[in-house]
């Protein structure tokens, strides 16, 4: 047995060669956060050009590049890893298995990674510049009318499918067969039922993107004519492709961050969950509907009247899991012994801003008040109050909750809570006034804009450099926890947490569960 | 069940890499054709049938008369003259009628070109029959010459009562570079 209790290597290769899943969670919950920073600094330069009417800064072409490597590097780059961190982190440890199901797999998925967006960041420097098409990338701007950046482009997106498609398939393969005994489906933590249900959706369509990019690819390079009128092909058929994945991408996105909050609320709320079944089925039923509801991005493309009201029906009935699932994180509250840690303040906010969100969004599930709404900077607050205050609030509220299990040092809550705050505040005061810019008309993905809109855009820039900034206090405090936190003992960091991560030693020791734990047959769920 | 590993979860995953792969292939094999398939029969962004039309003739439908107009236009960077021969006309519904669209090379140079018809409305589109059209093929045309296309087309008896105008516009793309050696031959 002695060799088999082994702590990690030392050195870098403990990180290149790792098979650990803390150790591969790690790396990817950093990587996100370097992607969001990178992200993020493209999101500052776009709004200090939008700070003045006018063309202030940068060149058109160079802020279309910023729009599409901000949109590129926040989806596959930040909220997409981060979550896949979250997963190799928790889910083992939540279902008491010894690691994930197949550790060099997830190395592998993990390492071909950070080449992929140093390939799509090095563009930038390529003749010609960076992808420049939106994150959307619709055909033909992104194959007739592209650069020569557009084949590095395709190479990236086909990598970090693949890294997708094989961490999922890890997930998968670990939910399904390295449960501990007693740990059945319906007893599963609901981080693990959302994660399991996403990395389905993600296993189904990354294929269907890679299968776009290549189209593309075959068009730019090899005659082909799937998006060109004029070899008989149609550009509208990319639309259609693009939003098959594009949808189910969204909820890929905020799934797991609905499992996130469905495992923080109730520890801050001194109560179980309120309707865990429903939970899971109301998931399960979002993860369906997101696959017959792709044309409602493109409802001014010229469809049929009964195709716009097919999508306009469907999209809207996914209004109805999604309410199920925000009213039972109310009344899990609902009476309980709450308590408002930064966690907890992050879940709350999250409900709110996400809740928000969702109406926006069923404003434009409206085929009709669509063509009012569409490109416009209305979009962009819809989908940035779902994703920011959404997937993003949630992760920083998961890094809060599970960092002192983590490192085994407490972070500093008053520092955590101002991160809160301002984060708070200043998101609302970026994207709050885009809903109104966008109903009077200001496109999007446009470096200058009518002077109308000034003031308004002047609000969002202060804002989001306030934004900006407030992740650079959060970036301290985590190195500060890390470094010289106050020590936590307790295997239960917090007084109302539930789970078997919570059951393990503080902080988390290398290796877990490797003999599996009694679960407990009264235990309704964790 | 099919078991390839002793490993459980290498069978899981393995079954997960076909759908992968599967889905990977129905992207090629499922949804460009049918799109193609459904855009075609219902006249999906006002599609045409891109063959010529062969149905026998059911008569004339004398009772009503459908204006149908045409329009002619160039794809980003065309240098060709393009016009339509007649802008409009008048016709009965089950009527073979022609007309000709116009076409100058200005360039010293060969060229071949494509047109892509769309309807409108689109529900028009699957009652708007070409017996004869210059866009099923590639049209090459010789540095500074003209020519004039042919068209040939036969609105449906069957077409809404409530639709009274047709409106057939083509888009004239360059695709010298991508003709095939056939047409650039001939």
């Amino acid at each position: 047995m002695g060799d088999h209790h082994h702590g990690p290597a030392k050195g870098l290769s403990r990180w290149l060669f790792t098979t650990n899943h803390k150790d591969i969670g790690t790396m990817y919950l950093w990587f996100s956060f370097a992607m969001f920073l990178l992200g993020g600094t493209f999101a500052m330069i776009i709004r200090a050009e939008l700070f003045q009417p006018g063309m202030q800064l940068v060149e058109p072409a160079f802020f279309n590049q910023m729009t599409t490597l901000h949109g590129l590097v926040m989806v596959f780059g930040a909220i997409m890893p981060s979550f896949v961190g979250l997963a190799n982190w928790l889910i083992p440890m939540m279902i008491g298995a010894p690691d994930m199901a197949l550790p060099r797999l997830n190395n592998w998925s993990f390492w071909i990674l950070p080449p992929a967006f140093l390939l799509l960041a090095s563009t930038l420097f390529m003749e010609g510049g960076a992808p420049a098409a939106g994150w959307t990338f619709y055909a033909p701007l992104s194959t007739t009318y592209a650069g020569p950046s557009v084949t590095i482009f395709i190479f990236c997106i086909h990598i970090l499918g693949v890294s997708s498609i094989m961490g999922s398939i890890n997930i998968i393969a670990t939910v399904m067969n390295m449960r501990a005994p007693g740990m059945s489906y319906m007893k599963m933590p609901l981080f693990v039922w959302t994660w399991l249900i996403t990395a389905f959706l993600l296993v189904a369509v990354m294929p269907v993107l890679a299968g776009a990019v290549t189209m593309m690819l075959m068009d730019v390079h090899f005659g082909t004519s799937f998006f060109s009128a004029a070899g008989g092909g149609d550009p509208v058929l990319f639309q259609h492709i693009f939003w098959f994945f594009g949808h189910p991408e969204v909820y890929i996105i905020i799934l797991p961050a609905f499992g996130v909050v469905s495992q923080i609320i109730p520890a801050f709320s001194r109560k179980p969950l309120f309707g865990y079944d429903s939970m899971v089925y109301a998931t399960a039923a979002i993860a369906f509907l997101s696959f017959i509801v792709w044309a409602h991005h493109m409802y001014t493309v010229g469809m049929p009247v009964a195709g716009e009201l097919f999508f306009m029906y469907a999209t809207m009935l996914i209004a109805v899991p999604t309410g199920v699932k925000v009213f039972n994180w109310i009344t899990t509250m609902w009476r309980g012994a709450l308590t408002f840690e930064t966690p907890m303040l992050f879940c709350i906010g999250f409900l709110v801003l996400f809740t928000i969100g969702g109406f926006t969004g069923l404003m434009l599930s409206i085929a009709p008040a669509d063509f009012q709404y569409h490109d416009s900077y209305f979009v962009v607050a819809h989908f940035h109050y779902v994703m920011v205050a959404g997937a993003v609030f949630s992760m920083t509220a998961a890094v809060y909750f599970w960092l002192p299990k983590w490192c085994g040092k407490m972070y500093n809550e008053t520092m955590g809570k101002t991160h809160f705050w301002i984060s708070f505040i200043a998101f609302n005061v970026t994207f709050f006034p885009q809903h109104f810019v966008g109903l009077a008309g200001m496109p999007r993905r446009i470096p200058d804009y009518s002077l109308q809109f000034a003031d308004f855009n002047m609000m969002s820039s202060i804002g989001a450099f306030v934004y900006g900034a407030s992740q650079l206090l959060f970036l301290y405090n985590v190195i500060a926890t890390i470094v010289a936190g106050k020590p936590v003992s307790d295997d239960k960091v917090w007084d109302g947490a539930e789970g078997l991560e919570w059951t393990v030693a503080t902080p988390a020791p290398y290796h877990t569960f490797e003999v599996p734990p009694k679960i407990d047959p009264a235990h309704a769920h964790f | 069940m099919l078991r390839v590993s002793r490993n459980p979860a290498v069978d899981t995953a393995l079954k997960l890499v076909a759908t992968a792969v599967l889905m990977f292939s129905f992207v090629f094999v499922v949804m460009v054709p049918l799109y193609n398939v459904l855009c075609d029969a219902l006249g999906i962004n006002g599609k045409t049938s891109g063959q010529a039309y062969t149905a026998a003739p059911a008569g004339i439908d004398e009772s009503r008369e459908i204006t149908v107009q045409f329009i002619a236009r160039n794809n980003d960077g065309m240098p060709w003259a393009f016009n339509p021969g007649d802008r409009m006309l008048r016709v009965h519904p089950g009527a073979a009628t022609s007309t000709v669209f116009h076409a100058r090379n200005p360039l010293p140079k060969a060229m071949v070109a494509q047109a892509i018809p769309s309807v409108s409305p689109s529900r028009a589109a699957e009652y708007f029959h070409k017996t004869e059209c210059f866009c099923f093929n590639q049209q090459p045309l010789d540095g500074a010459s003209t020519a004039e296309m042919p068209l040939q087309f036969i609105v449906d008896r069957d077409l809404p009562r409530d639709i009274k105008t047709i409106t057939l516009s083509y888009t004239l793309f360059d695709v010298t570079d991508m003709a095939s050696d056939a047409v650039a031959a001939r």
